[in-house]
């Protein structure tokens, strides 16, 4: 089949929006409240996910015929740990600041359950193109996600965006106060919420009957 | 092939994680001297924060228009070795430089930073200590008479968010410490007590509420750490300069 027939272009677009890991699948939930709470970290926590999960689909796709069953969720984890290392490195090196903000959550990429959901459930049985669009689907849903609430809870809570002040002196001087409620987890949690009821309310198929 | 024969699952494991094991060995060294430049100008960062620089651009650049010199004490408080500040290739060895002190050190080779602020002489020291849930460590600066504070930098691995973090709050934590005096009658008086309960408000700080026993660390962190310094701050006189 063409590098992006309709089916591919499928296997792409789902992850964005009705097959969302976070809001539809139920996926990753961990890091999207703790890393949320300014819009920097989110990002790169986003950007590192998707490299990550694109790369193990497309290794675990290439590899799928030749790994032995019995060993194969092991086989996965060598993958995704090796991986997340790599990425965990290159952080150290070319973004410190980011990498001591996350300091530990990019480690926990490894037990971030998107990662293992894609590679039984698509990778160890389809192409390795489709896996890596599958994997770049996937990764970039899940960004799309961490973006919204960590725009949110940044904007609400500290009255900044990425760092700079956005909201002005005189609403603070005429008694606005930072929410400091949008600054812990609990409320990331309420916001993927509130943003899987707003989805299901515009998309009649996602609605339980 | 039958990919379910065990020995193929052997051979098949052990080429996997001996690719893993050289590709990782391979990044971790390639990145390691950008990884060590990254740790160094954060600490040169850390060190000009508890002298109340910030919004540094350049770490290096400032670092060396601030410090003088670093430097390692005895413990009767003389200069055993003195370098220029951040010289990479200078001590040929970690011995003998004050920079590359581990925290594990600070006690036995007392690593000072001597810095000039305004054209006044002020002195930094390392903390190291223990939080709540993990390591805390940080710097003081002492004015040119080496009694009284001029500024504090804290920071935490991981302290509770909203409480025993807050140590890193520079209006609410850190700026209290300035102005106050270290030591009476050769022992360390400088502490933070529990929110409220200041007595003596020329040696006390007041402590975060709700995060007591980060409190009493940076406390006992400022206590044991700058004792190790007594012969040396004891050289100090109450006029300034």
């Amino acid at each position: 089949m063409s590098l992006f027939s309709k089916q591919n272009k499928e296997v792409f677009t789902a992850p964005l929006g009705k097959n969302n890991p976070v809001t539809v699948q139920v996926l990753g939930i961990c890091s999207a409240l703790a890393v949320t709470a300014q819009l920097k970290p989110a990002i790169v926590m986003g950007l590192s996910v998707t490299i990550i999960v694109a790369l193990s689909n497309l290794v675990i796709s290439l590899l799928r015929k030749t790994i032995p069953n019995r060993v194969r969720i092991i086989i996965q984890l060598v993958v995704v740990a090796a991986l997340v290392t790599i990425v965990s490195e290159v952080l150290k090196a070319f973004a410190y600041d980011v990498s001591v903000q996350l300091s530990v959550y990019i480690g926990l990429i490894i037990t971030n359950c998107i990662l293992m959901g894609r590679l039984e459930a698509f990778a160890m049985s389809n192409g390795p193109w489709e896996s890596l669009l599958d994997g770049l689907g996937n990764g970039l849903g899940y960004a799309k996600i961490l973006v919204i609430v960590a725009f949110i809870r940044e904007l609400l809570g500290s009255g900044c965006l990425f760092g700079y002040q956005v909201i002005p002196q005189w609403c603070y001087n005429h008694g606005y106060l930072n929410n400091g409620l949008m600054l812990m987890p609990p409320m990331a949690l309420i916001i993927v919420g509130c943003i899987i009821w707003w989805q299901r309310a515009h998309n009649k198929d996602l609605q339980e009957q | 092939m039958n990919t379910n024969k065990n020995s193929y699952t052997f051979i098949y494991a052990s080429i996997v994680v001996i690719i893993v094991a050289f590709l990782l060995a391979f990044v971790s060294s390639a990145l390691h001297s950008r990884q060590q430049r990254n740790i160094d100008l954060d600490k040169m960062k850390q060190v000009l924060a508890s002298l109340n620089v910030t919004g540094v651009k350049d770490a290096e650049a400032t670092y060396k228009q601030y410090i003088v010199s670093e430097q390692l004490l005895s413990e009767n408080g003389a200069v055993q070795t003195s370098t220029k500040p951040y010289q990479m290739g200078g001590a040929s060895d970690d011995n003998g430089c004050a920079f590359k002190c581990s925290t594990a050190d600070i006690l036995t080779k007392r690593p000072v930073y001597v810095a000039s602020v305004d054209g006044q002489t002020k002195y930094v020291f390392p903390l190291y200590g223990n939080g709540l849930w993990g390591p805390i460590w940080g710097y003081v600066s002492l004015n040119a008479d080496k009694q009284t504070v001029y500024g504090v930098y804290f920071s935490h691995d991981s302290e509770t968010p909203g409480l025993g973090a807050e140590i890193t709050n520079h209006e609410k934590f850190q700026v209290p410490f300035g102005g106050k005096h270290v030591m009476k009658d050769g022992r360390v008086a400088l502490s933070v007590v529990k929110n409220g309960n200041v007595k003596d408000a020329e040696y006390e700080v007041n402590g975060l509420s709700g995060a007591t026993f980060t409190s009493k660390g940076v406390s006992d962190m400022l206590q044991k750490d700058l004792q190790a310094y007594a012969a040396f701050l004891s050289t100090g006189t109450e006029s300034n300069q």
